[in-house]
């Protein structure tokens, strides 16, 4: 997403995003960040500084929310997300094992994104989809009965 | 648009009757399971029929209609064709073509998509194991309309109930039913729900707020996304007349941002409830303004409760507070608040329109009504499950669900997510409700049901669920902070085998103080899986403490693989698959693991030809030759 990471990015969608809130007040924080993470992909540190300037809402605040939920994050992420479940369903039919291939193949731990950008893997709670247990998603698509020996071919189709 | 209002209840029962008359229109129609049955292939069906409908010039007698989930998950993606009520499972859009020709054209099932059962094939839904066992009331209309027409649930009745409460009932009169009908919120704890109206309602202050839990962060559990998205307006419709028995003019519904579609569902619902003017200034003519708005969650698990949900709506971080003051004292920005969860609003339609009486004719004095589960894990029918309070385990796990897959026998069910608790084979005959499970030291819950067999390490469970507290606490109390982490360490031990007896009189005193010395429900309940497990299944415990053995062969460090000599052939399977190259062995000669390199991944165990069966896996004490780690020969 981001080819340099060094240069600075466009701040019009964060305006356009302040603007369309209307009366800002507490509430607004947690709906803007959702709207600045899927314009921006994450939460950049210099977009949150403007957003602060143009409403008024304290960047402390901001950033103590930020950290404090797991769908906001502060770096930039993979081009693909991998979000394979823990759940209880998951965990009983082998969702561990699931995990753990993925961590070897990707050569990264969960949370983190693999050098060339290409994954960003999550663990998550439950997809809320227990009867495909062991599940895993890739962006939006969702993967079922997964086996470690798939998880090869299913990585390939994402470049 | 101004034409599509409603304006009484009159107008409610005509608006009714002509949607009933437009359905009436199609002499049969398909129903495709849009929201579950997504994740494998539904669109491309409902495409599928769509095309071939038009060309077949059927689409003028013949509706494909988009529904929430119909329930057996197990099978999809589902389609259940009305009038007819057969039940397809696994179908392809390649199955379409024969579906239109001998089901729509000829009256006739398609045996290959249909159910089978002790090698007869049932292809009536009502046939099926899995729904005559069942008990749909709240489901009623879930796999039965489009969610996103609001013309198909008016057909359907929805709304009537709304229209009851506010054009001939008093606010009073509407919190007695519901006190009298002794519904209790589905939402884990089990709360009265009409003390908590009446709370809020008699709370001083004429700025009140409703808010729907929808957060569903229990792992293993999906009931409230499946009526989230397949019956958006049966919630809605609860909503408003919990709104109007206490007095509120806003609402909220917090959902979880994992459930898109429910999302996307309640949001078109919203629009098109206003539209109709079920919703927003003057509903039904009756002078009572509400409206609702949606916020998604932001993951973070104790968000599901009450107090950290409210501090989340306000954008703070999610931090539980202590109570009192309740929410209906002091909640969303100070003001009366009341907090009910997504089935609890869905059931109260139903007792508006049954009455009290007839509503609490179902299930037992420690629960009334129904309840959904969402029956997952080790079982062969996992799905949605609706049945009375009352129904026992061994009716939910082998009539409904079918039983054990692959001869497995049943260990436990685990019920109530991380607050829960695991139940023992020893009470399947034990009738479910709110009491009748505390009793037995796990909770109802919000109604994930996730099934064990002997594959299932009960000690890695508890682990699991510590595992999950820890990393979701908030961290605002120490008990839950450290007390779960410190838990967690001896559990990690004895996993590992590590620990050493007496750990477990630590555990259970840590668990006593965690569970009395929290603030929020999170850490109060966080000790059930190990307190459950460890009254039920010490043994286990003892051998992975005494004899280092995990019976269930999950726990990896007491595992190791082995290659019977006598039977191994040389075939190289397993050195293919093992991901680490920690097999060695020339072509054709006995293959030796390396278990200095072996990471207890199983592969090798999945990889050995059948007929060869020369991978096996161990726990506990070795014998002399599985003990020797290097392997004879280095290819
Ligand atoms: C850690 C924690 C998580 C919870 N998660 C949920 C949830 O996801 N959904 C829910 O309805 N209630 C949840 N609850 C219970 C709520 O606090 C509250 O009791 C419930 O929403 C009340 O609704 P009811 O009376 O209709 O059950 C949770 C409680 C705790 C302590
Ligand atoms: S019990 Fe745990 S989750 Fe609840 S307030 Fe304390 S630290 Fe937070
Ligand atoms: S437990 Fe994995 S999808 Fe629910």
């Amino acid at each position: 997403m981001q080819s340099d990471r060094n240069a600075p990015l466009d701040k019009t969608a964060a305006l356009e995003i302040c603007r369309s809130m209307g009366q800002i007040t507490s509430d607004s924080l947690i709906p803007i960040l959702q709207q600045i993470q899927d314009s921006y992909g994450y939460l950049p540190a210099e977009i949150l500084f403007e957003v602060s300037r143009q409403t008024g809402l304290h960047v402390n605040h901001m950033f103590g929310v930020a950290t404090f939920y797991e769908q906001f994050h502060l770096e930039p992420r993979g081009r693909h997300t991998i979000k394979c479940c823990r759940g209880t369903a998951c965990h009983v039919r082998g969702g561990r094992e699931i995990a753990n291939t993925l961590k070897r193949q990707l050569g990264v731990e969960e949370g983190c994104t693999t050098a060339d950008m290409r994954f960003t893997f999550e663990t998550v709670a439950c997809l809320g989809t227990c009867f495909l247990a062991p599940v895993m998603m890739v962006n939006n698509d969702y993967y079922g009965n997964v086996a470690s020996s798939r998880i090869k071919s299913i990585l390939e189709k994402y470049k | 648009m101004t034409t599509k209002k409603i304006r009484s209840h009159q107008h409610l029962k005509e608006a009714a009757r002509r949607a009933q008359k437009v359905r009436q229109k199609y002499r049969c129609r398909a129903l495709i399971c849009m929201t579950g049955c997504r994740a494998l292939g539904a669109a491309d069906i409902a495409a599928a029929f769509k095309e071939k409908l038009v060309a077949a010039k059927l689409n003028k007698e013949v509706a494909v209609v988009e529904t929430g989930c119909i329930g057996l998950c197990a099978r999809a993606p589902v389609v259940l064709i009305e009038p007819y009520e057969y039940l397809y499972g696994g179908v392809k859009p390649g199955d379409v073509d024969e579906i239109i020709e001998t089901t729509i054209r000829n009256g006739k099932p398609v045996e290959s998509l249909v159910g089978v059962e002790d090698g007869n094939a049932l292809p009536k839904i009502d046939q099926v194991g899995f729904y005559k066992a069942q008990h749909k009331a709240v489901l009623e209309n879930c796999g039965r309309i489009d969610p996103k027409r609001i013309e198909d649930a008016i057909a359907r009745g929805c709304y009537e109930a709304e229209a009851k409460a506010l054009c001939t009932m008093a606010p009073e009169e509407v919190i007695e039913e519901v006190t009298k009908a002794d519904l209790r919120g589905r939402g884990g704890a089990g709360f009265p729900t009409g003390l908590k109206w009446s709370f809020c309602r008699k709370s001083p202050g004429d700025e009140k707020y409703l808010i729907c839990n929808a957060d569903e962060g229990d792992p293993g559990a999906f009931m409230d996304r499946a009526l989230k998205e397949g019956d958006p307006h049966r919630v809605i419709e609860g909503m408003t007349i919990a709104a109007y028995a206490i007095g509120a003019a806003n609402g909220f519904v917090y959902v979880r941002a994992e459930y898109p579609i429910a999302v996307e569902h309640i949001g078109i619902a919203l629009d098109q409830a206003r539209e109709y003017g079920l919703l927003g200034k003057n509903i039904l003519g009756s002078g009572f303004d509400f409206d609702i708005e949606v916020r998604i969650g932001a993951g973070a698990f104790v968000c599901g409760e009450e107090t950290a949900l409210i501090a989340s709506l306000e954008g703070k971080r999610g931090m539980p507070r202590p109570r009192p003051p309740f929410p209906a004292q002091k909640g969303y920005h100070g003001k009366p608040t009341n907090i009910n969860n997504v089935e609890t609003f869905a059931n109260v339609p139903l007792i508006i329109n049954k009455g009290a009486k007839l509503y609490s004719s179902v299930g037992t004095d420690g629960g009334k009504g129904t309840k959904i589960f969402a029956l997952a894990g080790k079982v062969n029918n996992t799905g949605l499950v609706e049945v009375p309070m009352g129904a026992t385990l061994r009716q939910i796990v082998f009539d409904v669900g079918g039983g054990i897959p692959d001869g497995g026998k049943f260990k436990a069910a685990q019920m109530g997510g991380p607050s829960g608790g695991c139940v023992p084979g020893q009470f399947l005959d034990l009738g479910i409700d709110y009491d009748s499970v505390k009793d037995i030291g796990a909770i109802m819950g919000s109604g994930g049901l996730i099934v064990m067999d002997e594959s299932t390490c009960m000690v890695d469970v508890a682990r699991y669920f510590l595992q999950f507290v820890q990393s979701e606490s908030c961290g605002k109390c120490t008990p839950c902070r450290v007390g779960a982490k410190e838990m967690l360490h001896i559990l990690d031990a004895i996993c590992e085998g590590r620990a050493a007896i007496e750990d477990l009189n630590r555990l259970e005193r840590l668990a006593d103080h965690v569970g009395k010395a929290s603030l929020c429900g999170l850490g109060q309940t966080a000790p059930n899986p190990v307190m459950t497990t460890l009254r039920y299944f010490k043994n286990e415990y003892q051998d992975h403490i005494e004899r280092n053995q995990c019976p269930a062969f999950v726990c990896s460090t007491m595992l190791s693989f082995h290659i019977d000599p006598d039977r191994c052939t040389g075939c190289g399977a397993c050195a293919r698959a093992c991901p680490v190259e920690a097999i060695a062995g020339e072509k054709k000669k006995t293959h030796v693991i390396d278990g200095g390199i072996c990471i207890r991944c199983g592969a090798c165990l999945g990889a050995c030809p059948p007929q060869f069966a020369a991978v096996y896996r161990r726990s506990g004490k070795l014998t002399k030759r599985e003990k020797q780690k290097k392997p004879r020969s280095k290819s």
